[in-house]
């Protein structure tokens, strides 16, 4: 088939015509895309870079290494040791299931771990360390870095852990730490993102939680950049964080270590307070548990065995708990009739052994009567008596105001979990709480530490060294924070005036140094360092006029928890006084019995910054002492074994 | 006997053939894929391999196959031309039996050393056969309904197979390229605004089926279409690889991160960051200058490539020359409108640029009858 000329002219006409418009076409096109191409890259560009940094760096946590705790003398409270556990990184272990199955061949791990694991795996996203088991040993650690080929994906990881070395002896005091739980979290208005970490271990209870933040640090973050699974690729940079800070406190770690095991299995507590500083040198409360439990999450077991202990070994009872502070409160009564000038110290009142008040019958502990007693007698026999009629001239508002001067019925602001304030009650008190008016029988009981009274054993070694000094002495617990040394407590003069004083305290004085004294029995002999104190038997429970025609029941045939609390407080020397000491001991019985021995070993203990020479003790008591000493040391070795493995 | 036989005498021959080849097209060429060596360098992070080396061979194996192409007379090509498009479609008939399923998809068939696409082979196939076509049809038939209707069915088939596959984006650059053929051959007005019609017809029907029994597309190509309609529907699932590839964009900014500095492809932030989204680290790296001058230097291919159809009077020459020009054009442009949420995610490469064996070599090969066009034109 042959074409004219003009037929191929034609089209080729068409065909170049066509083809420049389709180049126009596929022109415009291109032009249109390079105008998009302006719009995305050159109008929107702030907006996409924004998003791209946000894409592609984030921010990890650095946690800081927590404060650490020690005592007066640098003894190690609370530390920070490596610790060894192993994670997996559910991206890396191509069968996790037999992974697992491998790895516990090798390291015991508990059902429980093993499901909060996968529990995190199936929820967390797959390029996260996920924690396995926590708190192994370094065989374990060397046992899974042997067979590392097996175990594709998991890996051994050190990280920090708290650690206790002195045991239970600071549990009360110094609480521990354990993970952040989701109630904690509940409770904060805009918690540190630190917190978040899985297993992030924060204060608990006690001086660890009062001064979290200060213990915490600030967390340092680090900027990595990380591709679209969340896989970390490099570190861009970073920002170190704030170390806590380290703390000392003004306990004695010795002499701590001393009165807890002094205390025993006693329900009991006490406090020794320095009279010139303020400084705790002793907070004890028994029994007590071991802390370095509760960081590693304690297991139910154990958790019921301290929850359902009639003991209460969680509680610190040596500033929550708050008892009637019954004879210990004598001190306070007649400070006050003293400074209102009702009562001469030679002034007399006749106990018979009870006292009618408003038709009803006041009986004094002695059912003899203490016959004709003055100020010094009646603390140094504590007749109630005397203060039943000595309470009544002053009136109860003297006697609380005297109480809340001494330290009773407020808070001392203690960085210690549930600090109590006790209770110093007055006619407005009673009438606001209870609505009714305070009657005169009120009084009766309150002058002997009972009724609505209420202290607990930190208030009284409070009042005792205020006693002591004439100072308005305020307890310390925190002595530095990064070696800056914190306030004393050391207190200005209450303005008391100082005869009076030195009558009470005489009257404390005759109590454990004179024949028919309370604490006779309980005095320390050795020259400049004598005790004076006072005995204290609070009830627990009222007793009936049945009971009591029946014959008093001795205490000892009472079931437990109905016998009465015995407390002692005392302070030595007593010409120079440098240390006070509240004991309380929960049903104990009777104050010279039960909570007065102890205070004297605590107190000698402390002044003699060590076991004191049998010298300082009656002769009679020395072959008993001696023996006491002994087994003491060697319980007090024994409670200091390591409880955890602590590899550091 | 046609007008270029009766002006052979005109023609190089032998070595002096080479002189003729169309040197810019050669050297537009050789920059883009050059291009595409820098960028494939930089998103493995630095590195030859994976994908530098390969892609280096493939291009100079593609010189190869260009430089042969070329040298074979042009006319040769228009007279085998229904062959090739008869194999080509016996081979896309294959992928249905014997194709290995790959991306979801059944698109290539394993011939050892390389994986051979027969869409690709197709698409420019296609192109020939309907050069050859137009070329043997008296042009005063060109509208007639029944020459119409059989270059149509030319087109239809192979992109039924290749919808089949399933695979859109060739789909749409058969469609497009087998009807740029024939609109450049003259084929009159009339038909493409009757075919834009019932193409607009097609889409809304394609909407309308969705969900119901006769439904058109596969849901994953809903899916694709709803998420270029709304990205931000979806981010992290379907709509993650439009909005992951606007944020690399688009924070390359005018003058780009820098090569080797771009974050969001290497992190692989992005998908197919070698392949069909390998545009985003270019404009993320060297930014809107970078993109731009692509850009331009792909619209030179294809204004040169236009000059050399005009500037042929042989009509085969000319509408090859063309319907691979605009094969060409329709790559880049389906890619680039792709990558810029402009189109949904169809799967087109970027041609030159993207790693790929087939696209490559069967481009050359395409830009080798180009050459041959250009050198056995009659002077």
């Amino acid at each position: 088939m042959k074409r004219t000329p003009r037929d191929q002219e034609h089209s080729h006409r068409v065909l170049s015509r066509r083809a420049l418009l389709l180049g126009g076409l596929q022109l415009g096109f291109a032009g249109g895309l390079a105008a998009r191409m302006r719009f995305l890259q050159v109008d929107q560009a702030d907006e996409f870079r924004l998003l791209a940094e946000e894409n592609r760096v984030n921010f990890e946590l650095l946690p800081p290494a927590r404060g650490r705790i020690f005592d007066r003398n640098g003894t190690v409270i609370a530390k920070n040791s490596p610790s060894y556990r192993i994670v997996i990184v559910p991206e890396n272990t191509p069968d996790i299931d037999a992974a697992i199955t491998k790895l516990r061949q090798l390291v015991e791990i508990s059902d429980e771990e093993i499901k909060e694991a996968l529990e995190d795996i199936e929820a967390g996203r797959r390029y996260h360390r996920i924690t396995l088991a926590d708190q192994v040993t370094w065989e374990d650690i060397a046992r899974v870095a042997a067979n590392a080929p097996a175990l594709s994906g998991i890996s051994p990881e050190v990280g920090l852990t708290r650690v206790y070395p002195q045991n239970a002896d600071f549990a009360h005091v110094v609480g521990y730490v354990g993970p952040v739980s989701d109630y904690d979290l509940s409770k904060m208005d805009d918690p540190d993102p630190i917190l978040l970490t899985p297993r992030f271990q924060f204060g608990k209870v006690g001086f660890e939680s009062k001064l979290e933040e200060r213990l915490r640090g600030k967390a340092g973050t680090k900027r990595v950049e990380v591709n679209a699974g969340g896989r970390v690729m490099r570190e861009l940079g970073r920002r170190e964080g704030e170390a806590g800070r380290d703390m000392q406190l003004t306990l004695d770690a010795n002499l701590q270590s001393y009165a807890q095991t002094r205390l025993g299995n006693e329900s009991a507590s006490a406090v020794v307070i320095d009279c010139e500083t303020g400084d705790l040198r002793a907070i004890c409360s028994s029994p007590s548990f071991d802390p370095n439990l509760f960081v590693r999450g304690i297991s139910g077991k154990n958790y019921r065995d301290l929850t359902s202990n009639i003991y209460r070994p969680l509680a610190n009872k040596s500033v929550q708990g708050v008892y009637p502070p019954g004879s210990t409160f004598k001190m306070v009564v007649a400070l006050a009739a003293l400074e209102e000038g009702i009562v001469g110290t030679e002034d007399t009142v006749w106990c018979p052994g009870h006292l009618e008040v408003s038709g009803r019958r006041f009986h004094c502990w002695k059912r003899a009567g203490h016959g004709h007693v003055n100020l010094n007698g009646s603390l140094k026999g504590s007749c109630d008596v005397y203060y039943y009629d000595l309470a009544i001239k002053v009136g109860i508002e003297k006697i609380s105001a005297m109480a809340r001067r001494l330290g009773l019925g407020v808070r001392h602001d203690l960085p210690m979990s549930a600090v109590a304030s006790g209770l110093a009650p007055d006619k407005d008190w009673k009438f606001k709480v209870h609505g009714q008016d305070w009657l005169v029988g009120d009084t009766v009981n309150s002058s002997i530490g009972q009724g609505y009274m209420l202290a607990s054993p930190m208030q009284l070694a409070v009042m005792t060294a205020r006693l002591a000094t004439g100072r308005a002495v305020e307890p310390r617990l925190l002595k530095s924070i990064d070696g800056i040394d914190q306030p004393s407590g050391a207190g200005e003069s209450m303005g008391l005036n100082e005869n009076n004083l030195r009558f009470v305290r005489k009257g404390m004085y005759s109590v454990s140094n004179e024949r028919r004294g309370t604490a006779y029995r309980n005095r320390i002999v050795a020259d400049g360092l004598r005790m004076a104190g006072k005995t204290g038997t609070s009830q627990v429970r009222n007793i009936t006029a049945a009971e009591r025609a029946a014959g008093v029941i001795r205490n000892e045939d009472l079931p437990w928890e109905r016998r009465d609390h015995a407390l002692f407080v005392s302070f030595a020397p007593y010409d120079n006084p440098k240390y006070a000491i509240s004991v309380v001991v929960e049903h104990g019985g009777g104050g010279s019995t039960a909570a007065a021995p102890i205070a004297r070993d605590i107190l000698l203990q402390a002044l003699y910054d060590g076991p004191p020479p049998l010298t300082a003790y009656p002769k009679r008591d020395r072959p008993r002492i001696k023996a006491l000493q002994e087994r003491l040391k060697r319980e007090q070795e024994q409670a200091h074994k390591p409880s955890v493995k602590d590899q550091a | 006997m046609t007008y270029l036989a009766n002006n052979a005498q005109s023609i190089p021959t032998g070595f002096r053939k080479i002189l003729f080849l169309n040197w810019p097209l050669v050297l537009l060429m050789t920059s883009v894929a050059s291009v595409g060596f820098l960028m494939l360098y930089s998103v493995a992070g630095g590195s030859f391999s994976p994908w530098v080396e390969p892609q280096f061979k493939r291009f100079l194996l593609g010189l190869g196959v260009m430089l042969f192409v070329a040298m074979i007379p042009i006319w040769f090509w228009r007279n085998v031309s229904a062959v090739a498009y008869l194999v080509s479609f016996g081979l896309l008939l294959a992928v249905e039996f014997f194709g290995s399923v790959g991306m979801g998809a059944q698109r290539w068939i394993d011939l050892g050393f390389m994986r051979l696409q027969p869409s690709e082979l197709m698409k420019i196939t296609l192109v020939m056969l309907l050069a050859a076509y137009y070329d043997w049809l008296p042009p005063e038939k060109t509208s007639r309904p029944f020459w119409v209707v059989l270059p149509v069915l030319m087109i239809l088939i192979p992109t039924a197979l290749v919808l089949k596959q399933p695979d859109l984006g060739t789909s749409i650059l058969l469609m497009a390229a087998g009807g740029g053929v024939m609109f450049l051959a003259g084929v009159h007005w009339a038909y493409f605004a009757a075919v834009i019609a019932s193409g607009v017809g097609l889409v809304a029907a394609v909407f309308q089926s969705r969900g119901t029994e006769w439904q058109l597309l596969k849901n994953y190509q809903y899916r694709r279409i709803d998420t270029f309609l709304d990205p931000s529907q979806d981010p992290l699932g379907a709509g993650y690889h439009i909005t992951q590839s606007k944020i690399a964009l688009g924070s390359g900014g005018w003058s780009g991160r820098g090569f080797m500095q771009g974050t969001q492809s290497r992190l692989n932030f992005l998908p197919e960051k070698h392949t069909d989204f390998i545009f985003t680290t270019l404009a993320e790296e060297f930014g809107f200058i970078g993109g731009l001058s692509l850009l331009s230097i792909y619209m030179l291919v294809i204004i040169f490539a236009i000059a050399a159809a005009i500037a042929t009077k042989d009509r085969f020459s000319a509408l090859v020359t063309m319907g691979i020009a605009l094969t060409f054009f329709l790559f880049f442009a389906v890619n680039m409108s792709m990558v810029m949420g402009l189109m949904p995610v169809v799967g087109v490469p970027l041609p030159m640029v993207s790693y790929g064996g087939s696209v490559m070599l069967v481009l050359m090969g395409a830009f080798g009858l180009i050459q041959s066009a250009n050198i056995h034109r009659p002077r």
